[in-house]
């Protein structure tokens, strides 16, 4: 039960992010799809809003954040420019990592973000490192590592969470559950009770909570975030959302029954949810379309701009690979 | 100057860089006793549990930490224990650690040291004795040195725990014992061969133990009035061509000896920049030694049978110099 009468900027502020999210993963789509200018795959987060925005609310500018291949969200929600993050998708100078990483390695380690993963689950160890490291030069930081219900069945899943527990580190683990690995039903591919049974198994804290409910992912995020900043073992999120689209933006997800996407934004859908519980608190209408308006406006702006930008110098292609032996003195 | 094995050579120089920079730390399996060949003895009383840290056997867990420490300020060295067991860390090696700078633009530097004792080492069999530089030489982002005596392990494992780069650091497990004069104040630069023998004849190229190898059969040749020149190359990459080139345009021919095995080994790579860059210049064909593409067996008669020799390599000198043009 939540409500957002008692933090009314909050709610507005999670909305908000939802909206820019949605909008940004729209464009790109379309980006892809109509104006064919996203040449590889992009990997929609299309109803899983409600993670990145509430788990970011509460996180600080310092903190640190590994994600997925499916992390257009988290890393918007992070604070990285949507028009470098465009940029990237573009392959385009000026993106995030020099249009070098595209969709699936989008990083922005000036707001913390230490990338997506292209690699399902590898993001966990590094994760598990991250924190290691806070707690060797003894800084305050947290980490945050999301990751799919797909990555609990790989091995980094156990050696990761193990190593976090050993070393008491200041981390999260977060499974953002969409149902789906890749085009397989998670379901029938995992034994046991899933991502928060493993963890307990560890003597990890657990806790469940409502992927499609932006208020109480960010109120329970708020209380995990106030333990580990006080020093407190790490810990497991399951947030259970639905991923709306298929696998990648091309993926027509014809293995699924072909109501259930639709069935579950009637139901779910998180910017839907949030836009009525902050009408109930008194938003009104003409507010809640502007937060839309704004959104898409900023996206459509971002996209075309990301589009009128050149892409990167051939001369990077050999660029950022290593100091000894770089390929800029030893090319052939 | 000190006497020291080619361990403690090695334990100094993490001594050494640790004591200087509060940010290098260790981490692997069994590393508070001292590590599995003693090479990290000592160094958990005077730095802590926190600087030399024990890990579980989860190598993937091992190499990935590691990785996200080095992101963040960082320098780990890693200990894999076995090179063998480092198999279990690829991805974290090679999709991750070595693309990390690149893929995101050259947000991010992994200033690591993967430390993986290989090699043949007595009746260690299939899954404890292999020599797989070659591979991590295939792959870009990735600094790769075979030390193959005291004096280097030292020098370049001080260069490589201040290197920015990932540097996997591939000691040879058989010669732990050896021993030699280390100058500590002696650097190494990346990329730099050492003439370990000076000579007019042959070119032998080597690294790792069997350059020690190159240098007793060099000293057989020189009974036989053959002048060999051998050349340790040290790092494979970045690898210096020059220093090759340069032998082999005095002498006019080229023998490469590994202990990995031959079959798209490293050795290859050396043999086809020679020949391109300087084929015309050869006085005899090259001689290429390394492993049968077989495994390595636990019987000491079959271990045997894959070992590249001292004796193998005067031979293939030999062969070269009867085939002269």
């Amino acid at each position: 039960m939540t409500s957002a009468g008692h933090n009314f900027e909050r709610g507005r502020l999670l909305l908000e992010m939802m909206e820019r999210i949605r909008a940004f993963e729209e464009q790109a789509c379309l980006a892809a799809e109509r104006d064919k200018l996203v040449l590889g795959a992009i990997h929609p987060s299309i109803g899983q809003e409600a993670v990145a925005a509430g788990i970011m609310h509460n996180l600080l500018k310092d903190d640190i954040l590994l994600s997925t291949h499916r992390g257009h969200g988290h890393t918007l929600a992070k604070g990285a420019s949507s028009l470098a993050m465009m940029r990237e998708l573009l392959g385009r100078e000026g993106g995030c990592c020099g249009g070098k990483g595209g969709s699936m390695h989008i990083a922005d380690f000036d707001v913390g973000m230490l990338g997506a993963n292209g690699v399902v689950g590898a993001n966990i160890t590094i994760a598990a490192g991250a924190a290691h490291a806070i707690k060797l030069l003894g800084d305050n930081r947290i980490v945050v590592d999301i990751f799919g219900d797909g990555a609990i069945n790989r091995g980094p899943f156990l050696e990761g969470m193990n190593w976090a527990v050993v070393f008491k580190l200041p981390i999260l683990f977060i499974c953002e559950d969409n149902q789906y690995s890749a085009t397989t039903r998670t379901s029938s591919m995992t034994a046991g009770d899933g991502a928060a049974a493993r963890a307990v198994s560890l003597g990890m804290q657990s806790t469940t909570v409502d992927g499609n409910d932006v208020e109480a992912i960010a109120d329970t995020m708020a209380d995990i975030a106030a333990r580990l900043r006080a020093g407190g073992p790490p810990e497991l999120l399951h947030a259970k959302t639905y991923r709306r689209t298929g696998h990648t933006s091309f993926d027509p997800a014809t293995y699924r029954p072909a109501n259930e996407a639709t069935e579950e934004e009637k139901k779910n859908d998180p910017i839907k949810r949030q836009r009525a519980i902050l009408l109930a608190a008194g938003m009104s209408e003409a507010e809640i379309q502007s937060l839309h308006e704004n959104a898409q406006k900023e996206m459509i702006d971002v996209l075309k701009k990301a589009t009128d930008t050149p892409f990167p110098a051939n001369e990077t292609a050999f660029q950022d690979v290593q100091d000894i032996g770089s390929p800029m003195v030893e090319a052939y | 100057m000190p006497k020291l094995s080619y361990r403690d050579a090695s334990l100094a120089a993490v001594q050494h860089s640790m004591r200087e920079d509060q940010t290098v730390w260790c981490v692997g399996e069994d590393l508070g006793r001292g590590g599995v060949f003693g090479q990290y003895k000592g160094l958990r009383e005077e730095f802590g549990e926190e600087r030399i840290s024990d890990a579980p056997i989860s190598e993937a867990a091992i190499m990935g930490a590691a990785f996200g420490a080095a992101m963040i300020g960082t320098r780990p060295i890693v200990e894999m224990r076995f090179s063998d067991f480092a198999l279990c860390a690829t991805d974290e090696l090679v999709n991750q650690i070595a693309k990390a700078r690149f893929m995101f633009g050259g947000q991010s530097r992994a200033p690591m040291v993967i430390r993986k004792p290989m090699g043949l080492w007595r009746s260690s069999a299939a899954q404890h004795s292999q020599s797989l530089e070659s591979w991590y030489a295939h792959i870009p982002g990735l600094v790769v040195v075979c030390p193959g005596t005291p004096q280097d392990n030292y020098s370049m494992l001080m260069a490589a725990i201040a290197c920015d780069d990932p540097v996997v650091y591939l000691e040879h497990k058989g010669i732990w014992d050896i021993e030699g004069e280390v100058d500590f104040s002696k650097k190494y630069e990346f990329g730099k061969a050492k003439i370990r023998r000076e000579g007019s004849d042959v070119t032998i190229v080597s690294w790792s133990n069997t350059a020690n190898l190159a240098v007793e059969a060099a000293e057989a040749l020189s009974g036989q009035g053959v002048n060999a020149e051998v050349i340790d190359l040290r790092s494979l990459w970045p690898w210096d061509k020059e220093a090759v080139l340069q032998s082999v345009a005095k002498t006019g021919h080229l023998v490469v000896a590994h202990e990995s095995v031959a079959v798209g080994g490293f050795g290859a790579e050396i043999v086809a920049t020679v020949a391109e860059k300087a084929g015309h210049t050869l006085k005899g064909p090259v001689r290429r030694l390394g492993a049968p593409r077989s495994l390595v067996s636990y019987a000491p008669n079959l271990e045997d049978m894959l070992r590249v020799t001292s004796e193998m390599i005067v031979t293939a000198a030999q062969e070269t110099l009867e085939k002269a043009n």
